[in-house]
């Protein structure tokens, strides 16, 4: 089947792309000497270590994992000895815990690890909670728990979210030039278990290549259908990405499963492509290593756990640069240390010897009505803006202050400097509180 | 801990600025400038000038008196201060062009709060006020090439027998920015282009007024040419700050702005609506921005009285 040129899409900026590591082949980078792994690297309950200091892992072991449902095992990303269990705060902060292993470079691959045995539906979905896999695109949303969907019949359309519409961000690019089997194999298996009839594959037109591999090597199979993106940010986002690829709109407070799409990034079903072949779990993560302040930037994949300081060290980046960021600059978190480990969800890490934002001085707002001209989700930022100010949760519910994505357009174009899309941030907090209060 | 600077996301922003805009909007305004010199002569650029640097003068000096930011570098003084001297004779007297420098920047712009908060378009609502104080000045119309000899009217008197390619080019009686549609409407294309503003008001506003006036028996093509309409559509129309943020709220705008005018050109006591149009639909643009509010993603309008 030829590629779809899609027409359609949900408004959004130009962002400048700084593709910069396209044709950087992945490198297996597992230099480091201690590796801390936070207990809380999803969406949903945090996990308890299961295992303690002076305990001997091996490169697979589960070592952390939750009763509930909405959580997601955490396992050992190198061999060696438990440490030390400690405190630990998350980039969002969150207390939780993180498990300390000394690397002893062996990477002895754990008994545990065996390729899984499934039969049926649940025996997938048990596989995936099992893999320790959470959505890699950047939310870290518990993948089982989104193929776990109450009325499966429903869920005919999967949307394979290669969009990548971040600046810097090469990381989903190079998992389809890459792992391009695993991915197909990873997308057969989600489509055989959950019984869905049409794959659509959302990739934006600035990675023609990747647009090409994936229609080769699918064009036997009519419900395979590889959709050419326009270029702007933020096609990846789930609303837009589902109607931008797949022409389904979903509704206000409504999940995309209950349209009938599952939407699911393709570095996490490259994943379970490979996790069904070789059982080894969610260990090690694909990330683009660039910025200003790197001077070799790259993409490597990293054993979970791993301090940036490491991976900057690695690409010859300069740890007194003035911003780092986990993500992509749109929407990526600032860390305050090199410390900071990387997580499963971390896609990227970009250090920049400026700030864009501190030093540009708020003015007034002139209307100009640019932050409603690019909101994908159609909202007024201007008008939420001055709502919030007012402290007015009526105004802020009419104005749909729920449907924000926090993409960033709204801050990324006001040409006043203002900090929309964090006021926004704000809003949903105080609309929230305002109604358990009424 | 570390020594990173830790912001919300996004870390990012584009080049525009208030200023980058407000700068556009001056290039936007050169042509009709040099059309006015080759018009008029030279003291269309004095009073330009006067205009420009009264406006500027006010903004610092007021601002200082009541203790705010300075915002002369926002360059929107500047812009006020070119449209005021547009929609002047240039036969007028530099204190009457001052005067209207203090009606527009200290009245109407900064007494409601600055930039982006004054209700009525100031460079218009200063010539109104200046039109209803000084209306011998405000209708005094040099001739074109000779400004010494006064004319006997605005081509708008006589629409059916003024020539098309002189009220296109500029060379007829009138306010010294607004006689010149080539001028004006390259500018236009310069703003649409650069995205300073979206071509709906100043099309719709000209879409009415044609299909008005050729509905209603007059010649479309000179209406559209003569007098302030080109200047009104294109920039005075488009001001952000006292005109609709949706689309569809910019459509309604226009509309009025263009029936208002027809209204008063064909059938007012006046010879010219523009300006009477654009401030009247500057006092309806809350009430419009009320009705035409964007509709989010996915969702419905609530039926009336479904809820509440």
């Amino acid at each position: 089947m030829a590629i779809i040129k899609s027409r359609r899409s949900l408004k959004g900026v130009h962002v400048p792309h700084h593709k910069n590591t396209e044709h950087c082949e992945s490198v297996l980078f597992r230099d480091v000497g201690e590796v801390v792994i936070p207990m809380q690297q999803h969406m949903g309950a945090p996990c308890q270590p299961t295992v303690k200091a002076g305990d001997l892992v091996k490169l697979g072991d589960k070592i952390g994992d939750s009763q509930e449902f909405f959580s997601a095992p955490i396992h050992a990303s190198c061999s060696g000895t438990v440490v030390r269990v400690e405190d630990f705060w998350t980039v969002t902060g969150a207390q939780t815990k993180a498990v300390v292993i000394k690397n002893d470079g062996e990477y002895t691959v754990s008994e545990s690890v065996k390729k899984p045995f499934i039969s049926d539906k649940e025996d997938f979905i048990h596989a995936v909670r099992e893999s320790g896999l959470v959505g890699l695109g950047g939310a870290g949303f518990p993948v089982h728990v989104k193929l776990a969907y109450k009325n499966p019949e429903r869920i005919d359309t999967l949307v394979i979210n290669a969009a990548e519409c971040e600046p810097y961000i090469t990381a989903d690019f190079r998992e389809c030039m890459e792992n391009t089997d695993a991915v197909l194999a990873g997308i057969r298996a989600v489509k055989k278990y959950l019984n869905i009839k049409s794959v659509y594959f959302g990739i934006e037109a600035n990675k023609p290549e990747a647009l090409k591999l994936l229609d080769e090597k699918t064009e036997s199979d009519p419900d395979f259908h590889v959709v050419q993106l326009k270029q702007l940010y933020p096609q990846g986002a789930e609303k837009s990405i589902i109607y931008a690829a797949a022409g389904i709109v979903v509704k206000d407070g409504k999940l995309p499963a209950d349209c009938g799409v599952i939407v699911m990034n393709v570095s996490s079903v490259g994943f379970i492509g490979n996790y069904l072949e070789t059982g080894m779990p969610l260990v090690s993560k694909r990330i683009t290593v660039d910025g200003d302040c790197v001077n070799r930037p790259q993409n490597l994949v990293v054993p979970i756990g791993t301090p940036i300081r490491c991976v900057l060290e690695y690409c010859d980046g300069d740890l007194g640069c003035k911003k780092l960021l986990m993500g992509g600059p749109m929407m990526g978190t600032p860390v305050n240390s090199v410390d900071t480990p990387v997580i499963k969800n971390n896609n990227a890490i970009l250090a920049f010897s400026h700030n864009d934002i501190l030093g540009k001085q708020t003015t007034a707002c002139i209307r100009c009505g640019k932050c409603v001209s690019v909101c994908p989700m159609n909202l007024m930022p201007t008008m939420l803006e001055k709502a919030y100010d007012r402290k007015d949760a009526e105004a802020l519910n009419a104005l749909h202050i729920n449907l924000c994505i926090n993409c960033g357009c709204c801050s990324y174009t006001c040409p006043a400097k203002r900090q929309l899309a964090q006021k926004n941030q704000l809003a949903k907090t105080f609309a929230r509180k305002s109604a358990v209060k009424s | 801990m570390g020594n990173f600077i830790v912001t919300p996301s996004p870390h990012i922003t584009s080049n525009h600025k208030t200023s980058t805009i407000m700068r556009d909007v001056i290039i936007a305004l050169m042509p009709a400038l040099v059309a006015a010199v080759v018009v008029f002569g030279i003291r269309a650029l004095v009073v330009t000038a006067v205009c420009v640097a009264s406006c500027v003068l006010f903004e610092y000096l007021i601002r200082r008196v009541m203790k705010r930011d300075a915002t002369i570098s926002d360059l929107s003084a500047v812009v006020t201060g070119i449209l005021l001297a547009y929609n002047l004779p240039v036969t007028i007297p530099l204190w009457i062009a001052v005067i209207g420098s203090f009606i527009a920047i200290v009245v109407v712009k900064q007494m409601f709060g600055g930039i982006g908060q004054n209700f009525a378009n100031p460079a218009l609502t200063a010539r109104i006020v200046l039109f209803a104080s000084f209306a011998v000045h405000m209708t005094t119309w040099a001739n074109p090439f000779d400004i010494d000899t006064i004319s006997s009217a605005t081509p708008l008197l006589d629409i059916e027998h003024a020539d098309t390619m002189a009220l296109f080019l500029g060379n007829v009686p009138g306010c010294l920015g607004e006689t010149s549609a080539l001028a004006l409407l390259l500018g236009g294309i310069y703003l649409v282009l650069r995205r300073v503003i979206s071509p709906v008001i100043p099309l719709t506003y000209l879409g009415t007024v044609f299909v008005l006036s050729w509905l209603l028996g007059s010649d479309p093509v000179n209406q559209l040419f003569a007098g302030g309409l080109m200047l009104g559509a294109i920039f005075m129309a488009t001001d952000y700050a006292t005109t609709p943020i949706t689309t569809k709220g910019k459509f309604i705008f226009a509309l009025g702005c263009g029936l208002m005018t027809i209204a008063i050109r064909l059938y007012g006591s006046y010879p010219e609506g523009v300006s009477f149009s654009i401030l009247f639909m500057n006092l309806l643009t809350p009430l419009i921005d009320r009705v035409t509010k964007a509709k989010a993603f996915g969702t419905q309008k609530k039926k009336k009285g479904a809820e509440e």
